[in-house]
């Protein structure tokens, strides 16, 4: 990894404040490279959403303490603020969310958003913009774009809606693209299409995604790399088939064992017993221990180390590192 | 659009005809003869019977309705049975009087609550916040004739600098554009302003909050737009409520306050209904309370209107 990667997270810590401190992401390190596709993963509350919010610096200033750094193409995103940071987003990198019916304007046309983001980048008139929204609908393939564009988002399916949104996130072709949970809400045939839909635009355009899911199924088929993420940090990550093939991080292993071999496709990240830690304090120890069937003593005694397990897989996890150390004097 | 004008022009209708029931039936319902008001107390009966007969109150009630509203559409409603001039008339001096107030509170309540609304919802949960919430509390809840009254100890009688009674020197009830007249309108309606302002700021201040904590919010943010820019499409968010808030006050408004007119001897539609009331005059009580009601009717219908030409969300075939 000698080129500058597309995102680098540093030891990422996020804190809420409030009635209820809490610590939602725990010192993340994760990197992802030009034009590749991650599939991020993890139970509800894991803090798959917090991250990506960090990253276009959405959570509210005023509550949230963030500590370690955010780098996109070598740029660190904490420096940015006011006029740069609105430059930045929806330029360099943009997103799409789980609800679209929700994440646009009730009351401008799918036309106008989409213009009025390509204007604020480009600097280019309105009918320039409109022109590029007429593009960016037929390129999502919905049907008769040329009426979308005057269409406002109530007059359109949930399935439509999203490809609006993808073909607003995508109009200023930005590098990265964040997508939280983008077919949570849509009918099971039109989350497949959007899906391919989003893989085909990613090549095309050659950007790299982050993509939020519930669903291990879609994770596989779609990513080329997957991070598991557990309260707050992340467990394991590695290629897809790295990771599938062998999982070293035991919340990993019960996640693939109750998702994967049953091949329940759909399925949520329910089937491990237990339930993921409170986040009021920050973790001292690994925070899987009270689930996990192989804790011992040293999970315990201190946050579990990171084991490196060569092509970009790690595991954070005690089991894991003694493996790979094993592995290594054997070798 | 024009078929949805026409739609609701429809629906007007039998609207029309039920408040013109209502209010015909009112009149009659409420105890007491009205024709004790005017009669001498020595009147013989004959004499009584001659002037219900003037008046056609001896014919059974449908026919006394269908009398009534043959004459309202064509712009009679009778003649006052105190004063004797047409209730038409009356009535029309008395509207013009409580619209002149009714337009210039809403040009004083409307940009202050509007302002007061959106800078709560803007800066919402701070100090800012707190102050407008107790304001526009305070002002929806003092009693406006109260408040009035004070007003008037203050700059009336205290301090001398406006008069307190009339619609222009030597109480008369003519307006004219003049300084004279000017300085009778400030205080009634810098008081009738008061409550729609509180009315209006809380409105707006839960919409606007409302409305920035909504999910697009975020998602502008994302795509790169300024804090202006998001202000423009909050604004536009906010747009149909507020105006259908503000057109109902509006309605208030040009109810005529009854009190305000009556604290200010405002010869409005307000202080006309209540010297109906207190004359049992019964042919301009009736005129009265419909041509209100009718204004109601049609400024909920301008506001509907209004409302589905600029908000895309509300359907119009
Ligand atoms: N604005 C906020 N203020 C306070 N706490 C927050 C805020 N946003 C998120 N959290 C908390 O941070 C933690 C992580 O939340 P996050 O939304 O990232 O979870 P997630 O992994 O996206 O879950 P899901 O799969 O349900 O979307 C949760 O405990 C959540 O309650
Ligand atoms: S560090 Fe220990 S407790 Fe945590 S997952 Fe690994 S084995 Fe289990
Ligand atoms: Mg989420």
């Amino acid at each position: 990894m000698s080129a500058t990667p597309l995102v680098d997270f540093d030891h990422l810590k996020v804190r809420f404040k409030g009635d209820r401190t809490v610590h939602a992401i725990n010192g993340l390190t994760l990197s992802l490279g030009q034009g590749e596709m991650l599939g991020l993963l993890g139970e509800s509350g894991s803090g798959k959403s917090v991250t990506l919010k960090t990253l276009l610096r959405l959570l509210p200033p005023k509550r949230t303490e963030i500590e370690g750094s955010i780098r996109v193409n070598g740029t660190d995103i904490m420096s940015l603020s006011g006029r740069k940071l609105s430059a930045f987003r929806g330029s360099q990198v943009s997103m799409i969310f789980q609800e679209p019916a929700l994440a646009l304007d009730p009351v401008y046309t799918i036309g106008d958003q989409i213009a009025e983001t390509v204007m604020r980048h480009k600097g280019i008139s309105k009918t320039a913009a409109m022109d590029v929204a007429l593009d960016m609908l037929t390129r999502v393939r919905i049907p008769s774009p040329e009426r979308r564009l005057k269409a406002y988002p109530h007059e359109m399916s949930g399935g439509m809606r999203q490809r609006a949104m993808i073909a607003l996130a995508l109009s200023c072709r930005p590098k990265l693209l964040l997508a939280d949970e983008p077919t949570t809400a849509l009918d099971a045939t039109v989350q497949i299409q959007i899906l391919l839909l989003l893989r085909e635009l990613q090549k095309e355009f050659g950007m790299g995604v982050i993509f939020v899911t519930h669903d291990i199924g879609v994770a596989v088929e779609v990513s080329d790399r997957i991070a598991v993420m557990y309260a707050g940090n992340l467990v394991e990550t590695g290629t897809t088939r790295d990771v599938i093939k062998n999982p070293r991080h035991p919340y990993t292993r019960g996640l693939l064992a109750a998702n994967l071999h049953g091949a329940v496709k759909g399925a949520r990240l329910d089937a491990i017993p237990g339930s993921p830690p409170a986040l009021e304090t920050p973790p001292t120890a690994c925070s899987f221990a009270p689930r996990c069937a192989h804790v011992r003593p040293a999970c315990l005694a201190g946050l579990p180390p990171v084991a490196d397990l060569g092509n970009g897989h790690t595991a954070a996890c005690v089991l894991a590192a003694e493996h790979a150390s094993q592995e290594l004097k054997s070798a | 659009m024009f078929a949805y004008l026409v739609r609701r022009l429809i629906y007007v209708l039998p609207v029309a005809i039920g408040v013109s029931i209502i209010c015909f039936l009112l009149v009659h319902i409420a105890p007491g003869d009205p024709l004790t008001a005017i009669m001498p107390v020595d009147a013989t009966q004959e004499e009584q019977a001659a002037m219900r007969a003037a008046y056609g109150l001896d014919k059974p009630l449908p026919v006394q309705y269908a009398i009534w509203v043959g004459k309202a559409v064509t712009g009679d409603l009778g003649k006052s049975i105190a004063t004797g001039r047409p209730v038409a008339d009356e009535v029309f001096a008395a509207v013009k009087n409580s619209l002149l107030l009714a337009f210039t509170a809403s040009v004083i309540a409307f940009p202050i609550g509007l302002f007061l609304g959106f800078v709560a919802g803007y800066f919402r949960d701070t100090l800012i916040d707190r102050a407008v919430t107790a304001f526009a509390i305070t002002g929806v809840s003092v009693p406006n004739y109260w408040l009035g009254i004070v007003l008037v100890i203050i700059f009336s009688v205290t301090l001398g600098w406006l008069p307190s009674m009339g619609a222009g020197p030597g109480g008369s009830g003519a307006w004219a554009w003049d300084f004279a007249h000017i300085k009778h309108l400030i205080l009634p309606s810098v008081t009738l302003a008061v409550v729609p302002i509180g009315i209006v700021a809380r409105t707006v201040r839960a919409l606007v909050g409302d409305i920035f904590s909504m999910d697009f919010v975020q998602a502008l943010q994302a795509k790169g737009m300024r804090p202006l820019d998001v202000l423009r499409h909050v604004i536009r968010n906010a747009a149909p409520t507020a105006l259908s808030v503000m057109g109902l006050q509006l309605g208030y408004l040009l109810g005529g306050s009854i009190l305000i007119e009556t604290v200010f001897n405002w010869p409005g539609s307000g202080f006309l209904l209540s010297n109906a009331i207190f004359q049992r005059d019964l042919p301009l009580l009736q005129g009265t309370i419909l041509v209100l009601a009718l204004f109601f009717v049609t400024m909920n219908l301008i506001v509907d209107v209004a409302q589905a030409a600029i908000d895309p969300r509300i359907k119009r075939s």
